[in-house]
């Protein structure tokens, strides 16, 4: 590269074809993440909520790596150094406050928007609705169920959890020793089992199946191994289920 | 180039005062490694003894606990060892009214290698007694990675047990982070720091040795776990209570081993504040600082505000586990009305400004690197020193975004979202700044500036998986899955460890006085960036997929993925033998460096490689900006002519070619 061409370098020209390497690069490449098989099943509603708001948030991610890279690769590929060009010097360009201004301004507005669409979700994920209650008590190395309202309006308690499709549930968490959490990521909810305090999650089932439910917050030895399952069935099977299940006492 | 380029090396020199060494028992009452094992074992027979009389005293049986001597020999043994190596010397010969030592300087410079192993209160020493100790726990950290990817190449459980795997990522998180990151970052500062700002040496340079040698212990302390009764720590290195406070003694070994490198971290970082704030040579102001300087003086704020919360978080732990008090016990069966939340608030007070204690020095390093390999000046250089500020305040208002899932109140996760997605403003001025650095330059494509440019795309998809964290229902979700495995790695190893990389190839010439492998250095980064993506890409998806992370077994629907990851961290794990190799050998016989490869305008260029015992024979002159590269007739610094100098001697442009 000459003295000459680098000087004239850097122009309308090499920006607009920057710009079309991002463009470009966005447009296939977006689409490929999108149809990336990341989630496991969706078996709430509150999961297709967050596995769009993923898909967004993938959208606006791929051109902004497209930018950072394929600005390194353009300026590495025009402007690396060639043989005889070892005493060169760049061109002693300082700053340029408008583009400052607007590459601070950009993101700040992004990120406002970003922010207002997932407190949007958020919000609606942890809407209440007409719900029953599900207590759930973790321990090492085991998570057991109580439903307040079982048969004759006594609770009873099972290590099987079924909750019903269409209704909304209220898992009230507690734990007896260590931290520990209720995950299940078929419903994309979880929280963390914390002594002394109930925390508590909404899910929505929305599709019958058997799931799993995980430990995700380190609590010992058996950690790998805190496992359970939840079963998601229709309406008149959970009341079914309810009616055979005998009364243990609280 | 400048008269001082001529200056003989410290290695060529002879030691300005050596006493002869000493023999027989004498050997025991110098300071020295004798003495510190004598210390050591006269520290834990005095723990032992205060343990055994409390006992005594309250009734106890049996009068004798192992748990109890652990606690107490843990925390008081490791002063004996500094005692005996001769940390506290001057002061308590001071302290003593003895006549403490005129400075004679006996303890500057190093002219063979067992001055590495001495108390030295050079801070180029330490600088580097620094980086090699901290390298050496990288590759213990790196090794135990290797063990932990071996058991999750398959589902079930293989080589460790469940135990042993729980304590196998403790160490490594823990080694890697406190052993590793944070002090090899303070390490390369504290040698070229004070080379930069003029000065010859750091403010404080006993506290300074004091503080490396901190380290030693902390790690040592971490590693003993594995041998301590019961296993090593296995809490993870967040230490969450009550878990840690109800673990076997191997806890102890964190919690303790954490107050000693945190007082290491505090201590260094007022030395760099002190330093930066009152060393600086005639002319240097602050904005004519190197980025370097600027973000270790953001990175120390952050230092002496954020790290006394660490160490609170884990006194309690301490205090809960030892001595029964209730500050996070709030299982059913104990009726105690603790705060399990609390501590994850006052850990994450800490925790969260720490990644950033992680990465703002890499900031400077970059910087350095990338102006000098561009051959242009900072784009937007005051921004870019701004911008460290504002991550330092920023810093201190997302904490809770690591509880999101926690149970706290769930209002506080908003603010929280908003002021971690608000960080990215800031990291963006800094990306977009180096960007138009690079924009129109004469790119220099060598080692340290491909570790430079791949931390700048890597850095750039952890940032963007750190956006995605932000957004609430998202987290709710991937929030301790492989997910976050893979953001942090994408941060710290994409980001911090690319750029300890690419500052030790930078200032490797300045610190041995030797060139590195260039061939070689090449290899080592694409081995490493190649394999790096491939080892923690997948992570994301098997994250999301549902695989939780610090489990030792899972499901069996992740085993292909798991098994790829796990070949292409055993390549990974190789490629950072090359850099070994190359460090190693060309530290031995590498050919020499000239003062100044790189053609740098900063200051520690324009001595020689290595600098004199006193960096600068002349005292330099700051006239001009740090990055006036391309600007014609632009200096940094000009060396004033000695009074005894020649009339040859004009003022020197510093830098010039």
């Amino acid at each position: 590269m000459s003295a000459e061409s680098r000087r004239e370098s850097g122009g309308r020209q090499d920006y607009l074809r920057v710009a079309v390497v991002i463009v470009l690069a966005s447009l296939v490449t977006i689409p490929i993440a999108l149809l990336i098989h990341w989630f496991p099943t969706q078996a709430s509603v509150e999961s297709r909520k967050i596995d769009t708001l993923y898909d967004v948030l993938l959208i606006f991610s791929v051109p902004m790596f497209w930018l950072v890279a394929t600005t390194v690769l353009f300026s590495v590929w025009r402007w690396r150094m060639r043989p005889g060009e070892e005493e060169l010097d760049g061109p002693p360009i300082h700053g340029n406050t408008r583009l400052e201004v607007v590459w601070t301004a950009f993101p700040a507005v992004m990120m406002v928007g970003l922010c207002t669409y997932a407190f949007v979700t958020l919000h609606s994920i942890e809407k209440t609705h007409r719900h029953m209650t599900v207590e759930v008590m973790a321990q090492q190395f085991a998570f057991r169920y109580t439903y307040p309202d079982g048969p004759g309006g006594k609770p009873f308690s099972t290590n099987d959890l079924y909750v019903p499709t269409g209704e909304q549930v209220e898992f009230k968490v507690h734990a007896k020793d260590v931290l520990h959490d209720f995950w299940v990521p078929a419903f994309r909810l979880k929280t963390d089992a914390v002594p002394g305090i109930t925390t508590a999650i909404k899910v929505t089932p929305s599709r019958v199946g058997t799931y799993a439910v995980v430990c995700a917050e380190l609590c010992g030895l058996g950690h790998a191994l805190m496992r359970s399952t939840v079963h998601v069935v229709p309406p008149e099977q959970f009341k079914t289920w309810l009616a055979k299940q005998k009364t243990t006492g609280a | 180039m400048s008269a001082t380029a001529t200056s003989p090396t410290p290695h060529t020199t002879t030691a300005p005062h050596t006493p002869p060494p000493a023999s027989g028992l004498q050997r025991f009452r110098v300071a020295g490694w004798y003495r510190a094992a004598l210390g050591l074992f006269l520290g834990v027979a005095f723990c032992i003894g205060l343990d055994v009389l409390v006992r005594l005293a309250y009734g106890d049986h049996p009068v004798y606990s192992g748990d109890a001597v652990w606690m107490v020999s843990l925390l008081g043994a490791p002063f004996g060892f500094l005692i005996g190596l001769g940390c506290f010397d001057y002061w308590f010969y001071w302290a003593a009214g003895r006549p403490s030592r005129p400075e004679d300087h006996s303890s500057h410079g190093a002219y063979s290698w067992k001055d590495y192993f001495r108390v030295n209160t050079d801070h180029k020493v330490i600088g580097t007694q620094y980086v090699v100790t901290s390298f050496f726990f990288f590759f213990v950290g790196g090794l135990i990675a290797m063990l932990m990817r071996a058991e999750l190449a398959q589902p079930g459980l293989q080589f460790v047990d469940s135990s042993t795997f729980n304590g196998l990522f403790s160490v490594h998180a823990s080694l890697l982070i406190f052993l590793f990151i944070i002090p090899v970052f303070a390490g390369l500062a504290n040698f070229v720091l004070p080379l930069m700002i003029g000065a010859p040496d750091m403010a404080f340079p006993r506290l300074n040795a004091l503080s490396f040698w901190l380290l030693p212990v902390a790690g040592v302390m971490m590693l003993l776990s594995f041998l301590a009764p019961g296993g090593p720590f296995a809490s993870g290195w967040t230490a969450y209570a009550p878990l840690s406070t109800t673990q076997p003694v191997g806890q102890m070994f964190f919690t303790i081993a954490v107050q000693f490198a945190g007082a290491s971290s505090i201590a260094t970082a007022l030395n760099f504040l002190v330093t930066i704030i009152t060393m600086r040579a005639p002319g240097m102001s602050f904005w004519r600082m190197p980025l370097l300087v600027w973000a270790n003086f953001s990175t120390s704020l952050l230092v002496v505000i954020a790290t006394p919360f660490i160490a609170a978080s884990q006194f309690f732990v301490l205090l809960d586990r030892g001595l029964g008090f209730h500050f996070f016990d709030s299982a059913v069966a104990s009726h105690a009305n603790g705060d399990v939340l609390m501590y994850q608030h006052v850990f994450w007070f800490y925790s969260h400004p720490a990644v950033y204690i992680m990465m703002l020095p890499g900031f400077g390093i970059v910087s350095e690197i990338i102006a000098v390999k561009a051959r242009k000046p900072i784009f937007g250089y005051r921004m870019m020193a701004f911008s460290l500020l504002a991550i330092v305040v920023l810093g201190f208002t997302v904490w809770a975004h690591h509880m999101f899932v926690s149970g706290m109140q769930g209002w506080i996760r908003v603010p929280m979202m908003i002021t971690t997605a608000i960080i990215a403003v800031p990291t963006g001025i800094k990306i977009f700044s180096w960007l138009a650095t690079l924009w129109k330059g004469v790119l220099h494509l060598d080692t340290p500036m491909l570790f430079a440019l791949g931390f700048l795309t890597m850095f750039t998809l952890g940032g963007i998986s750190g956006v995605m964290l932000a957004m609430i229902p998202f987290t709710i979700h991937v929030s301790d899955t492989y997910f976050i495995v893979a953001h942090i790695h994408y941060v710290l190893f994409g980001g911090s460890l690319f750029t300890i990389f690419a500052g030790v190839y930078y200032w490797f010439p300045k610190m041995t006085g030797r060139m590195f492998d260039e061939r070689l250095g090449k290899i080592h980064f694409w081995t490493t960036f190649v394999f790096f993506n491939l080892t923690f890409a997948p992570m994301h998806l098997i994250g999301i997929e549902g695989m939780p992370r610090r489990v030792a077994d899972y499901a069996q629907q992740f085993a292909g993925w798991n098994l790829a990851i796990s070949i292409a961290s055993f390549f990974l794990g190789l490629s950072s033998l090359i850099f070994l190799w190359n460090i190693v050998t060309s530290w031995r016989g590498g050919p020499r460096a000239a003062a100044n490869p790189w053609r740098a305008l900063t200051l520690e260029w324009q001595v020689s490689s290595p600098p004199p015992v006193f960096n600068f024979d002349r005292v330099p002159t700051v006239v001009g900006g740090p990055y006036e590269y391309g600007v014609p007739g632009a200096v940094h610094g000009i060396f004033k002519p000695a009074e005894t100098a020649t009339a040859e001697a004009r003022p020197q442009p510093a830098g010039g070619h």
